[in-house]
């Protein structure tokens, strides 16, 4: 037991043993490795009632009729739920993260395969399913709208009737950049080079689904709802607005969460679905949704048609970017993204790179898919706006026949450039990009690599050597500009000691495996001194921690954690005050040695943090105006984003008789500022990588004409499994974020953004015999050998 | 517990038919009535409540369902809980002994093969029969050998040197 006079703990500030930032063991591991992690498929409570979701088979259609009676019927089935239900109670529609509408149950009308029609609720989910079963549809069939290109066509359907004065199928567009200055110097450049390329459909796929429990007490009108969500206290604030229920009322628990990826942010009807089902029965329910489900209805990635235009001098001076888009939304618009960046942060297309004009213009559209968009690590669609400069660069390098490392090298923006805002108004907070590009070149022996390749192409073999230099934006973000339904992005953080010198931190992030109760942990021992191991993380409880926006985006380091080193930093100038009244000297006489102050010039007078916080719950007279007991709390605005950076070169041989590529190596080096634990951000960066490879050449959620969902399952939805990815080789600079109170830039989304680029470089730069210049992902074997023979079609 | 899986001294549903099972769950006997259709996975899952079994396709494809049949690896969502009567399972709640973890699981702690832990449970017992098998398996073995079990966390190359840490201390184990 501590007693507040010998520490508990003692510590070393080294690697082995870290008092704060540095290599340290998760704490999060113990219950995972002995199966006692707390999944949301766990929870079983007395009386729990089990949904199931009927879904649409067609696309496009009208609802004639929905026939429930047998369903009913059946001996184990509780409740069935159709549209008009939820119609009488006001509930058939919810609004979208996006101020866009989406039926919870569809009333009418079907808008994309797979969509929610009714559910059934039953005492087990065998029996839900059987029940599913017995409920008859009539539907009919309405003409189909599968591929963007053809949406906007006079002839196209108009998929949202439902949207007042609607006669097409325009989402929005949007624009950014200065159109008359970029067609100026794209009119005087010496060099231009456009390309079509295609972020195709993909999906974040994480392991575990997304579901629900909810359970509402009927006598004091409280609900809880346990959910697979990255962001439980906007959950709960949408829940009230959607649902009416006082908010106070509502309380969301986000237990341990088998990965999100983005694919856990938006409200899915399923969890609107099991609190209704929950306020009707009375008792509690459960819907865990399957594979088959999450593949086809929830937030997909990507599938932007991207045409970009670069241009530059003959020496290679790369003078501005030109890019049209066109988005493909799926039926409802369900972006994830802040009110007013539709398109995201896709503006920060030009990259790396020092340039004079840069102008984008997109057009999104509805076509009868599932929503989304916004999902996948990508940052808001930074993932996209990477993609497509990474590879005009190289588009760009081919023309001009330079090492497309010289030029990036030539045109990359200098370190004394920053803080930079670009062409499009992005503020770069810092950079030192030909470090990190050099770190890269050295761990891959770059100009070994080039002799190798060049060898071997001598014999006919095919390797390829891809680039990429990225910028990434992430930490939404600035109160004035970033809000999500009105909501600021803001996060809170409430630190609290208690008397015996231990710790609780409460955060609004919300972690899927990202280390959180270890890492912010550190963030906080680091700043008060006191082990991590004595700090407990508390996160995912609405009524256990403060009011935040969740983890996404790559947001948690640069605002969560910034509040968690303010609010340390708040109770360590309370503790300050403390130590002051205890040793009787003024403020100015101590200073602060991680865990301690001390008397400045007398060494002997000391107070630990423990000692102090003891001392502050006791009953010695407090400075004037100044409380007992040692917490505080804040919510904090960051005032900019961080903008980590990465150099990334891949190594990639293509087999010359079955297009088959092996990814032989793959350097990544990240600048991501203070390193808060090297462990976890090398597993955040070993994962990222194995997206890319996934993204590159194996993974695309695809339709037929007919608007049929063609990767529905994880036999034709592939994912890199242990075999397809190399051992990776990171390296890393430090760059620390000028604004953030540790320096620390976001990370996790930093290795999925900028791997696909480079491995699609890779491929390009394989088959330069072949006179490829541009292949769309993904390489698979077949896709590749129709581009090796000069059919290469855009993915579909 | 309703229908799907009954406490043998609990009288199940009459007009449902089930079927008594008996299968020895990490060392223990357990008994019980199950419908004939009832996937392994979930008599583990809610009939057992040993939860640290988990599903994460319904394609046999991810492998974070699996746990030792007779020692070997299966996947428990693509084996009906009638077909485990009188054999013996394991699960990862059996990995660890009474006091000390398993040295799989100690590897995947300190060489930091696990995020989110979602397929965790699967992955260290698939990695439990190859080591079992080869005791001294090589980088590219162990890849082969995890090639039924999707990780969306890692990129592997941690759960590859969680295994070979293992190895290393099993060996270690073995030989004093």
């Amino acid at each position: 037991m501590n007693t507040g006079e010998n520490p508990p703990t003692q510590f070393v500030d080294n690697d082995l043993k870290p008092v704060g930032h540095g290599r340290m063991l998760r704490k999060e591991d113990a219950r995972f490795i002995r199966g006692k992690g707390r999944f949301i498929d766990d929870i079983q409570l007395p009386g729990m009632l089990h949904l199931a979701i009927l879904r649409a088979p067609i696309a496009h259609g009208r609802i004639v009729s929905v026939d429930v009676t047998l369903a009913e019927a059946h001996p184990k089935v509780k409740l069935v739920g159709t549209g008009a239900m939820l119609a009488e109670h006001g509930l058939a529609w919810m609004p979208t993260l996006a101020n866009d509408v989406q039926p919870v149950l569809a009333t009418d009308k079907i808008h994309f395969q797979w969509q929610e029609v009714a559910f059934v609720v039953a005492d087990d989910r065998y029996a839900a399913q059987d029940a599913l079963e017995l409920i008859d549809v009539e539907y009919e069939q309405l003409p189909v709208v599968v591929n963007a290109r053809t949406a906007l066509e006079a002839s196209a359907p108009v998929i949202r009737d439902d949207l007042a004065g609607k006669t097409d199928n325009r989402c929005f567009d949007w624009e950014t950049g200065d159109k008359q200055a970029t067609d100026a110097v794209f009119a005087r450049a010496e060099v231009v080079v456009g390309q079509e390329m295609v972020y195709p459909r993909v999906h974040p796929a994480p392991l575990e689904t997304c579901g629900a429990v909810a359970n509402y007490d009927p006598i004091d009108g409280d609900l809880t709802l346990w959910s697979t969500t990255q962001a439980p206290h906007a959950h709960r604030t949408l829940y009230s607005m959607v649902a009416g229920l006082p908010e106070h009322k509502i309380r969301v628990i986000s237990p341990d969460i088998g990965g999100g990826f983005g694919n856990k942010v938006p409200i899915y009807p399923g969890y609107l679905c099991t609190i209704v089902a929950s306020m009707l029965t009375g008792a509690p329910v459960k819907w865990t949704e399957d594979r088959f489900e999450n593949l086809t209805s929830t937030a997909f990635a990507r599938d932007y048609v991207m045409h970009g235009e670069i241009a530059a001098t003959k020496a290679g001076r790369i003078l501005a970017i030109r890019t049209n888009v066109l988005a493909d939304h799926g039926a409802f618009n369900g972006v994830a993204a802040p009110t007013k960046y539709p398109a995201g942060f896709f503006g920060v297309f030009t990259g790396s790179y020092d340039i004079q004009a840069a102008h984008c213009a997109m057009t999104a559209v509805y076509t009868n898919k599932a929503p989304g968009g916004v999902a996948y690590s990508c940052s808001f669609r930074v993932a996209e706006a990477v993609y497509l400069i990474e590879r005009l660069v190289d588009c760009l390098a081919d023309q001009l026949g330079m090492d497309p490392v010289e030029l990036r090298l030539l045109n990359l923006l200098k370190p004394d450039q920053f803080p930079y805002t670009s062409m499009t108004g992005w503020i770069y907070d810092s950079g030192d990009y030909e470090s990190t590009l050099r770190e890269a070149l050295k761990i891959a022996d770059y100009a070994g690599l080039r002799r190798e390749q060049a060898e071997k192409r001598a014999s006919g073999e095919l390797m390829g050597i891809g680039v990429s230099v990225f910028t990434e934006a992430v930490g939404a973000g600035p109160r004035k500009d970033m809000d999500i339904l009105g909501l600021g992005m803001a996060d809170g953080a409430q630190l609290c000691l208690y008397p015996t010198g231990t710790a609780v931190l409460r955060v609004s992030c919300q972690s899927q495996g990202q280390g959180h109760e270890t890492t912010f942990a550190q963030i906080v021992a680091e700043e008060i001194g006191i082990p991590p191991a004595d700090i407990k993380v508390v996160h995912g409880d609405t009524d256990l921690s403060p009011f935040g926006m969740g983890t996404y985006g790559s947001r948690s380091t640069p605002v969560s954690g910034a509040a968690a080193v303010l609010v340390a930093r708040k109770v360590r100038d309370k503790a300050h005050l403390f130590a002051a009244t205890m040793l009787e000297v003024t403020v100015a006489d101590l200073e602060w040695r991680k865990g301690s102050f001390h008397v400045i010039g007398d060494p002997a007078k000391s107070l630990t943090i423990q000692q102090i916080a003891k001392w502050a719950y006791g009953t010695g007279q407090l400075p004037d105006g100044v409380e007992g007991g040692l917490e505080a709390h804040i919510h904090y605005h960051p005032e900019n984003l961080t903008y980590p950076n990465g150099a990334y070169i891949c190594v990639v041989d293509v087999d010359p008789g079955t297009a088959v590529v092996t990814v032989r190596r793959f350097i990544a080096v990240d600048d991501c500022g203070t390193r808060i634990n090297p462990m976890i951000i090398e597993g955040q960066v070993h994962r990222g990588l194995t997206d890319g490879v996934g993204m590159a050449l194996m993974e695309m959620i695809t339709f037929d004409e007919d608007g049929n969902c063609l990767a529905a399952s994880l036999m034709d939805y592939l994912l890199p499994t242990a075999l397809e990815v190399p051992d990776w080789e990171t390296g890393f600079t430090v760059t620390p974020s000028p604004h953030h109170p540790i320096g620390a830039k976001g990370i996790g989304e930093c290795a999925t953004v900028g791997s696909p680029p480079a491995i699609v470089n890779a491929v390009v730069d394989a088959l330069k015999p072949y006179g490829l210049r541009h292949a769309d992902m993904p390489l698979t074997p077949s896709r590749l050998w129709e581009a090796m023979n000069g059919n290469a079609q855009p993915p579909m | 517990m309703s229908g799907l899986f009954e406490e043998i001294h609990e009288q199940p549903a009459a007009d449902v038919p089930t079927r008594r099972v008996s299968i020895t769950v990490n060392g223990d006997k357990r008994v019980a009535q199950v419908e004939p259709r009832l996937l392994l996975a979930h008599l583990l899952r809610q009939g057992l409540k040993l939860t640290g079994t988990h599903t994460g396709c319904d394609t046999t494809n991810c492998g974070a369902c699996t746990v030792l049949f007779d020692g070997k690896p299966i996947k428990s969502c693509t084996m009906l809980a009638v077909q485990a009567d009188g054999h013996e399972v394991t699960t990862v709640e059996g990995l660890a002994g009474a006091s000390e973890l398993h040295p799989i699981q100690e590897g995947f702690k300190d060489e930091h093969g696990l995020q989110c832990g979602f397929c965790t449970p699967g992955m260290m017992l698939a990695a439990k029969a190859l080591l079992e098998e080869n005791p001294d398996p090589t980088e590219d073995e162990v890849r082969w050998a995890l090639s039924g079990n999707l990780c969306r966390c890692t990129g592997y190359q941690n759960i590859v040197k969680s295994v070979m840490w293992a190895a290393k201390k099993m060996q270690a184990q073995s030989a004093s």
